[in-house]
């Protein structure tokens, strides 16, 4: 493991700047700090907040990917999220869905169960693991300007794409949005769809 | 003869999936599906999705319905032990789930690590909030699915077929 850069950036600052010309673009969030961090911008009638299943959030944003073909997909998800998950980077990998944008954001801790360290704080790298399933477009952030330049990739480029956003361990107050699980389900059904 | 009787009744299955508009069909692969596999990777229509691991499947087809695909989940009795923690986004969110599920570890099964989890297979699916339909005739499958996809799809429950090994034939390692 070589030296790492310095990590600066504030992750509420980083999902706002991500989500502040969402336009049409359908979210999904991992549970614990991206989906407060999502509901700290503002509830949306287009996000679909996880608050468990634990490893699904990629993968969600792949079934919905595949469903709305013409619609751009965005998951949010935290490392430790990630890395449960870690599988399925080869299974969206396989699918290649062109709509599909995943973003981590990456403080190298657990931040719900005590701020224990993950594995990426000990030199696991989760772009290079992605890139090793075969997403061919895959970076790191760590830095304002590198971020400026991620944020076109989540809503242009051909996906599937993978941006890993090193993240403070700072804590952010808490901002929980519904978590009733039929009310969100079928809040996004009946905007998206026009029916439940 | 590795297997025995193991495609006589997918095209019933299949069909019926086809005819409750099933749009993506995720899998981890099992002899007894071999054969449904195959129709998912021929069929114009329908999305197959390879996995990992079985897990990976409730969260596809969650995200699935959001979009407004409906979905099947084709696993061997040793995943559902993979994706119990899963299920609760399909619970909790009533999103409707089907499963086919061709059992291990039970009927003239030779292999001993296979019978823990094929004995535990539909009291863990149960004890999860699953409901479970068994089908142990090949005639009697299709119409099981056919049960299943509607309170799935219109009751909007988790619903998981067990196939029993009887149907889906016992591997003979001795050929």
């Amino acid at each position: 493991m070589g030296i790492q850069p310095k990590i600066v950036l504030d992750r509420r600052t980083v999902v706002k700047e991500i989500l502040k010309d969402r336009g049409d673009l359908l979210l999904v969030t991992g549970l614990g700090a991206p989906t407060w961090d999502a509901a700290a911008v503002g509830d949306h009638i287009n996000n679909f907040y996880l608050w468990g299943a634990m490893g699904g959030a990629a993968l969600t944003g792949l079934g919905l990917a595949l469903a709305q073909p013409n619609r751009r997909i965005l998951v949010i998800t935290g490392d430790g999220e990630m890395l449960m998950g870690v599988g399925g980077l080869a299974t969206i990998s396989v699918k290649k869905p062109p709509n599909l944008a995943i973003c981590i954001l990456d403080n190298q801790r657990y931040g719900e169960t005590g701020m224990q360290e993950t594995h990426t704080q000990h030199g696991v790298n989760l772009s290079k693991m992605a890139s090793g399933a075969g997403i061919k477009n895959t970076s790191i952030v760590y830095t304002k300007n590198e971020l400026k330049k991620a944020i076109p990739i989540f809503y242009e480029e051909t996906g599937p794409v993978f941006v890993n956003i090193k993240v403070t361990d700072k804590p952010a107050p808490m901002t929980l949005p519904p978590r009733d699980g039929p009310l969100l389900k079928n809040r996004f059904r009946e905007n998206l769809l026009g029916h439940i | 003869m590795a297997l025995k009787k193991k495609t006589s009744w997918s095209n019933a299955v299949f069909k019926t999936l086809k005819e409750n508009n099933v749009k993506q069909i995720a899998y981890v692969p099992d002899a007894g599906h071999t054969s449904l596999i195959e129709k998912a990777i021929d069929d114009n229509i329908v999305k197959p999705i390879s996995l990992t691991s079985e897990q990976e499947g409730i969260a596809v087809l969650s995200g699935a319905w959001l979009g407004g695909d409906a979905g099947a989940l084709l696993l061997q009795s040793s995943g559902v032990g993979n994706i119990i923690n899963m299920l609760s986004m399909a619970n909790e969110c009533r999103f409707p789930l089907l499963m086919l599920v061709t059992m291990r570890g039970e009927w003239g099964e030779f292999n001993p690590w296979q019978v823990p989890m094929g004995q535990a297979t539909q009291a863990v699916l149960e004890a999860s909030g699953v409901i479970v339909h068994r089908a142990e005739e090949p005639q009697d499958i299709a119409e099981t699915v056919e049960a299943a996809a509607k309170l799935a799809f219109e009751a909007g429950r988790m619903v998981a077929v067990l196939i029993g090994q009887r149907v889906v034939g016992v591997k003979d390692w001795a050929k």
